[in-house]
């Protein structure tokens, strides 16, 4: 697949690969700030509400134990959505792209 | 059910009597050789697989990426296995077994951080690198200028994580089996070389994968048997947890005073409930940024997507890393709250203050105690499960900095990429013996020094340099090599300079008056009025220890007159009087039970004596330690900078300096290269190619 004549400047125009790049921006972003945000709830939460976190809401299982088991479920969750999306559309994608370059139809 | 614990209770009774005093090594010497078998059981399976990895390693990326043949799951499973250290094995089941939530809490941070490595970092790493992160950087930056500073913070880094590891280890085997600590430092040094310099990233991966392995296991097995009496009920098991009276006891000795108006029941609660351990909320986040951010910046991590075929694969690699990480510490939940239960607190932190005792105590104990030979195998198992732990953490570093050093330094900045294939892996394998080396050293030169906060330092270099650096350069167009060595240099500069200025490093006036204090005893303190709280006059005050600044205090109930508190001597001799008379009264009580609360008595004066006298003579020695000093290496009376994690200051510091130097200069290649850079990293068109085998 190596091939040192690619015309990088052609491909990042192409409207094929702008739109991935717009895709992934736009969902990736939206996944980071997301976890980032979910994630620093956490401390936060423990040090400045911790009348919330003391609540008990299953036998002595109290909202604070349950909110850092919730933060496992999240992250795992962010890889499984990132995962699937990933596999499904952007490789796909991806391979249109590279498809298109090594048939020469974007020059 | 409740047969059984209260079976469990019994001979816990039991157990807690017949230990008065913990010999050199948590093994004893009659079990010794079964922690020996377990331990070269391990070593010769690892040794097999560095003898067949050593016969398909002969290329540079055969030694540095395992010819980048590693399937998606087997890499995930070592990238569990480079990056759960004994700090998260052992530490964070301690940290719960004495602190309860807040040891839990503080796991979830470690796993948090590969959403970052799974979305930004993971595959376009893998489209881009070949073996080092200084190639990411040298793609369209100027190649020498950044591989030189890539290559520096990559062995900066790997260095201070290395020489926690390192430490770290050598204590944990010195506590565990009571080999000597420079032997056990040297062992590992040694082992490690021959995994890495005839292996080279082939058999560092299997290593790694066989110690994650283990250590799932290990854990699943211990959980079980916790979990088990239970049904598996979440709600019955945590019930016990709060009900348990050792852990309640343990939450009335952290609380002091204030527990004194608490019933058996809050205080139990109170172990899952926060603030027993984590008392400054902006240290929390200061670090919880460090290991979000940093995670995807330590080069061992990198390094791993080096490995696999396709970015596909690091894409699979991170999903399961995330899946195994995140499972082991939901386990080390019930692993912390288990050995709280059933070991204690109490004698966890009396083998080890830290608690990372708390998992081969437990193991120890669901064998069947310490007499017992089940008992006794599963702490040498767990024990070796641990030295497995060292090992593959500490060949991942090893090699990671020895990357830098040949391939960035030597091949690419000395020989100027010229150098034969046939000197490369050469140069690799000097350099890695060269690292091996100086770990060896530094492990044993560091002896008795305080690196717990070396592991957060090394993560918040990654996070303040190496991320900036490969971040920008990834997906910002105008970065450039002026931003991108004035990120990284000021970036690592900041966290290093933050940490020697912080409460980390050891300030001897602190110590000599507290030193003192345990040899000449407390005056009494008068009684006090309320106080109202106070509200803290800036936030620069939370940071740093200015002029003029008053700090947050919360209202303070009026307090009784404390009585004054006896010099350790003193103390002694009391202590010493009163266990005379208790045994010349011994055999004058005739009733039984009473017999039996005499002894427990007389066992709990004995403990107190051997506590004193440990107290007393850390006293003198931190007394003859640092006779005559005042100030710390820098000079400092006391802390100037106040967190311990300096990644709130130096982590954007080292984003906003990538940005000023890029935005202030022009690199033309740097933006030549953009094109290609964002085109391959998004489609792995041109990326290096696995090797067939």
């Amino acid at each position: 697949m190596s091939n040192p004549n690619i015309n990088w400047a052609a491909i990042d125009t192409h409207p094929k690969f702008q739109a991935l790049h717009r895709k992934k921006t736009f969902f990736l972003w939206g996944l980071m700030v997301f976890s980032i945000i979910y994630y620093f709830m956490l401390p936060i939460g423990a040090a400045y509400f911790q009348d919330l976190f003391k609540i008990k809401v299953w036998g002595v299982i109290n909202v604070g134990l349950l909110f850092a088991l919730s933060e496992f479920v999240v992250a795992w969750t962010i890889a499984f959505i990132y995962s699937k999306k990933a596999n499904a559309e952007f490789d796909a994608m991806t391979q249109d792209i590279i498809n298109d370059v090594n048939s020469g139809s974007i020059k | 059910m409740k047969l059984m614990l209260n079976k469990w209770l019994l001979s816990l009774a039991a157990f807690s009597v017949s230990n008065a005093a913990f010999a050199a090594g948590a093994v004893a010497d009659e079990f010794k050789w079964m922690t020996f078998s377990v331990f070269g059981l391990i070593i010769a399976i690892t040794m097999a697989v560095t003898f067949w990895a050593a016969r398909s390693t002969h290329t540079t990326s055969e030694f540095y990426a395992a010819g980048r043949s590693v399937s998606g799951i087997q890499n995930g499973w070592a990238i569990a296995g480079d990056y759960l250290s004994a700090a998260s094995f052992l530490g964070i089941a301690g940290l719960i077994s004495l602190y309860g939530y807040d040891g839990f809490m503080y796991s979830v941070g470690w796993l948090v951080a590969y959403i970052t490595v799974l979305l930004v970092i993971a595959e376009p790493c893998r489209n881009i690198g070949k073996y080092t992160m200084g190639d990411i950087l040298a793609f369209r930056n100027d190649p020498k200028k950044t591989k030189v500073v890539a290559a520096l913070s990559t062995i900066t880094v790997s260095t201070f994580y290395l020489t926690a590891q390192m430490v770290g280890g050598g204590v944990l085997i010195k506590t565990l089996i009571g080999i000597d600590y420079e032997i056990s430092v040297v062992g590992v040094g040694v082992l490690m070389l021959v995994y890495v310099v005839f292996g080279g990233m082939k058999a560092t991966t299997w290593v790694q994968i066989i110690k994650a392995v283990l250590l799932v296991t290990a854990s699943l097995i211990l959980v079980t048997m916790v979990w088990a009496p239970y049904g598996f009920s979440l709600p019955s098991y945590l019930q016990a947890v709060v009900g348990d009276s050792k852990i309640q006891a343990q939450v009335a000795k952290l609380l002091g005073e204030s527990a004194a108006t608490m019933t058996p029941e809050e205080l139990g609660q109170r172990f899952l409930e926060p603030g027993l351990f984590l008392k400054n909320p902006i240290d929390q986040i200061s670090l919880g940024l460090a290991l979000v951010l940093g995670t995807a910046g330590m080069p061992h991590i990198l390094m791993r997507f080096f490995t696999v075929p396709t970015a596909q694969a690091a894409r699979t690699s991170v999903i399961w890393a995330m899946g195994i990480i995140g499972g082991f510490y939901v386990l080390t939940l019930f692993l912390g709250t288990g050995a709280a239960m059933l070991v204690g607190s109490a004698k966890i932190a009396s083998v080890d203050a830290g608690g990372n005792m708390a998992g081969p105590l437990l193991a120890q104990y669901l064998g069947g105690g310490e007499s017992s030979l089940m008992g006794n195998f599963m702490l040498a198992f767990v024990a070796a499960v641990a030295f497995a732990t060292i090992v593959a953490v500490v060949a991942g570093l090893v090699l990671a900095a020895a990357s830098a050093m040949a391939h960035d330094i030597y091949v690419g900045v000395i020989r100027g990429d010229h150098a034969t294939p046939k000197e490369q892996v050469v140069a690799a394998r000097v350099a890695s013996v060269i690292v091996g080396m100086i770990a060896i050293t530094v492990g044993i030169m560091a002896k008795g020094q305080n690196v717990a906060h070396l592991v957060a330092l090394a993560f918040a270099v990654a996070a303040s340099s190496n991320l900036p650096a490969v971040f920008l350069t990834l997906y910002w167009k105008k970065c450039n090599t002026t931003g991108i060595i004035l990120g990284m240099v000021v970036g690592s500069l900041t966290a290093i300079g933050l940490v020697m200025i912080s409460p980390n490093m050891t300030y001897p006036k602190a110590v000599i008056a507290g030193a003192n204090k345990v040899l000449n005893g407390e005056p009494a303190v008068p009684a006090k009025e309320a106080t109202p709280a106070v509200e803290r006059s800036a936030f620069m005050c939370e940071l740093f220890a200015l002029d003029g600044c008053v700090l947050a205090k919360p209202a303070k109930a009026a307090s009784a007159e404390k009585p004054a508190k006896l010099g350790a001597a003193e103390k002694l001799a009391k202590l010493n009087e009163k266990l005379q008379s208790m045994e010349v009264a011994l055999p004058t009580i005739a009733d039984a039970a009473a017999k039996t609360a005499a002894e427990a008595d007389i066992a709990k004066v004995k403990k107190d004596i051997a506590a004193t006298e440990k107290a007393k003579a850390k006293a003198e020695d931190d007394l003859k330690k640092f006779e005559g000093q005042t100030t710390s290496i820098m000079g400092l009376e006391k802390p100037f900078f106040l967190l311990k994690n300096p990644g709130l200051i130096s982590i954007p510091l080292g984003f906003l300096l990538v940005i000023l130097g890029s935005l202030f200069t022009k690199d033309k290649r740097a933006e030549e290269m953009w094109d290609e850079l964002y085109v391959r990293q998004n489609t792995g068109i041109n990326a290096e190619a696995a090797t067939a085998h």
